[in-house]
C-alpha cells in the first residue's frame, strides 16, 4: 500500500496551500445553500399546525446540533491521527475543530432553548437532548482549557488528544445515561418535537441547510487550520516566503 | 509474570505505606465530604422527609467533589520526586504500574468514601436498611470514578493551579456516574430494586479497568516529555 498520499498530507506547506485553494470552493457554496435554505425554511415552507412559525428554527438549530457533534467526532478522530501517526498537521486539526464545535453548540444551545420558551413556556428544560449538549459543551471547555493550560505547544498537542479520544468513548454513553436518567425524573409535561413525518416542503430547505453548515463549517475550520499551521511553523523558511508574497 | 505481581504488590505497598505516614492527607477528603453534606440540612431543613429526597443527589455529589480533592495528590508527589519517571523507566508496563497505584488510591480514597458514605446518610434520614446497599453503591461507582481521575490526573500533571482545570475535565466525564450512583442509592432508599443501576455502575467499573490505565500510561508519558 502505498502512503505517500497521507506523507503529502502531514507536509504543512501542502495542507496549506490546499486549503487555502478549498476555502472559497466551500465557503461560496455554503454561503449559497444557507441563503437558500433560509428562505426555503423562513419563506416557502408553510407554517406547522401545532407549533406555527415557532418551528422555523429548527433551520438553524438542528444543523447546529448535528454539527456540534461532528465537529467532536472529527476533533477525536483528528486528535487519534496525530497520536498515533505523530503528525503535527493532525494536531492542527483537532485545534482548530475545537473552537468552532463549540460555537456550534452553543448556537444549538441558545436556539433550543429561544424554541423552548414559546413550546414548553421556558428556556430551560431538563430535557435530554438539551443537557447532552450542555455536557458536550463541558468537554469542549475542557479541552479547550487543557490546551490553554498547558505552556509547551507539543505537549498541549499529545495531552489534549488523549482527553479528545477519552471523550470521544464517553460521549455516546454520556447521551444515553442522560436519556435514560430523564425517562425516570421527568415529568410528562414537556411536549415533544415527536418524530413527526415532516411533509417534503419543511424538509427540503432542511436538508439544504444541513449541507450549507456543513460546508460552513469545513470552510472555517481550513481557515483556522491555516492559520495554526502559519502560527506553528512561523520560524520556517516556506512561511516567510509565503507570507512574503 | 509473578515479576508484575510483585511491582504491583510494591507500589501498592509503598503508597499505603506513604498514606499511613502521613494521615492528614488522608483524612482531608473524608471530612470535606462530611462538611459538605452537612451544610445541606442547614441550608435547606432538618425535615427528615424533604431530607430523606435530597439524599441520593447530596450524597453524590459530595462523594463527586471529595474524589475530586484526593484524585489531585494521586501523582503529584511522585511527579515531584522523579518516581513516575522511575515508573517510565523501569521497564515494566507503565499501565500495570498506574493500575496498581489506582487501585491503591481507590483503597485509600474511594473505600473510606464508601465506608463514610451510611454516617453522611444517616444524617440525611436515610433508613438503617437501606446502607449496605449505599455502601455497595459508592463502593462501585468510587472504582470507575478513580479510574476516570487517574485519566485526567494524569492530563493535568505539571500544570500549574490544576485543581480547577481537573475538575472542568472529570465533572463531565462522571456524569454517567453521577445518575446511576444516584439512581442506585434512590432506589435503596426506597427499599426498590436497584440491580439496573448497580448493572451499569458494575459495566462502567469494567470498561474503565479496561481502557482507563492505557489512557493514564498515555497521558503520564506525554506529561513526563
Amino acid at each position: 500500500m502505498d502512503w505517500t498520499w497521507l506523507h503529502r498530507f502531514g507536509s504543512p506547506p501542502h495542507l496549506y496551500g490546499l486549503a487555502g485553494t478549498l476555502v472559497p470552493w466551500l465557503a461560496w457554496p455554503a454561503a449559497l445553500a444557507i441563503a437558500a435554505g433560509l428562505y426555503g425554511g423562513l419563506v416557502l415552507a408553510p407554517p406547522d399546525y401545532q407549533q406555527g412559525d415557532g418551528f422555523r428554527i429548527i433551520y438553524v438549530h438542528a444543523p447546529s446540533a448535528w454539527l456540534s457533534l461532528m465537529a467532536y467526532t472529527w476533533m477525536a478522530v483528528a486528535a487519534g491521527i496525530g497520536l498515533i501517526w505523530r503528525m503535527k498537521v493532525a494536531h492542527a486539526v483537532a485545534a482548530s475543530c475545537a473552537p468552532v464545535g463549540a460555537w456550534f453548540t452553543v448556537a444549538a444551545l441558545c436556539t433550543g432553548m429561544l424554541w423552548g420558551k414559546p413550546m414548553w413556556g421556558t428556556y430551560w428544560a431538563w430535557d435530554p437532548r438539551l443537557t447532552a449538549e450542555l455536557v458536550l459543551l463541558f468537554l469542549y471547555l475542557g479541552y479547550l482549557g487543557l490546551r490553554s493550560a498547558i505552556e509547551d505547544p507539543q505537549r498541549a498537542d499529545r495531552a489534549s488528544a488523549v482527553l479528545a479520544v477519552v471523550g470521544v468513548v464517553n460521549v455516546p454513553i454520556v447521551r444515553y445515561s442522560v436519556e435514560w436518567w430523564n425517562s425516570i425524573h421527568q415529568a410528562p409535561s414537556v411536549m415533544k418535537f415527536g418524530k413527526p413525518s415532516i411533509s417534503w416542503p419543511m424538509l427540503t430547505p432542511l436538508l439544504i441547510m444541513f449541507v450549507g453548515f456543513t460546508l460552513l463549517f469545513v470552510a472555517l475550520v481550513l481557515v483556522r487550520v491555516r492559520g495554526e499551521i502559519l502560527r506553528r511553523e512561523r520560524q520556517a523558511r516556506w512561511v516567510a516566503e509565503v507570507v512574503a508574497v | 509474570m509473578s515479576g508484575s505481581w510483585q511491582a504491583a504488590r510494591w507500589v501498592i505497598e509503598r503508597d499505603l505505606r506513604l498514606a499511613f505516614r502521613n494521615r492528614g492527607q488522608l483524612l482531608h477528603p473524608l471530612l470535606f465530604f462530611v462538611i459538605v453534606t452537612t451544610l445541606f440540612p442547614l441550608a435547606l431543613t432538618p425535615e427528615p422527609s424533604r431530607l430523606r429526597d435530597v439524599a441520593p443527589a447530596v450524597l453524590w455529589v459530595g462523594a463527586l467533589l471529595s474524589s475530586l480533592l484526593a484524585i489531585e495528590f494521586l501523582y503529584r508527589e511522585d511527579a515531584q520526586d522523579g518516581t513516575l519517571e522511575q515508573f517510565a523507566l523501569s521497564g515494566r508496563s507503565l499501565t500495570w504500574l498506574l493500575f496498581a497505584k489506582t487501585a491503591s488510591h481507590w483503597l485509600l480514597a474511594g473505600l473510606p468514601l464508601a465506608l463514610m458514605s451510611p454516617v453522611v446518610a444517616y444524617g440525611l434520614a436515610v433508613p438503617p436498611a437501606a446502607m449496605p446497599a449505599i455502601v455497595a453503591a459508592v463502593g462501585l461507582g468510587t472504582i470507575a470514578l478513580s479510574l476516570l481521575g487517574a485519566v485526567s490526573a494524569g492530563l493535568t500533571i505539571g500544570v500549574r493551579r490544576g485543581g480547577a482545570l481537573l475538575s472542568l475535565l472529570t465533572l463531565p466525564l462522571a456524569v454517567p456516574l453521577l445518575i446511576f450512583g444516584a439512581q442506585a442509592t434512590a432506589r435503596a432508599i426506597e427499599g426498590g430494586n436497584m440491580a439496573a443501576p448497580m448493572y451499569f455502575l458494575g459495566a462502567f467499573a469494567v470498561l474503565g479497568v479496561t481502557l482507563a490505565p492505557l489512557a493514564a500510561a498515555a497521558a503520564v508519558r506525554i506529561s513526563l516529555e
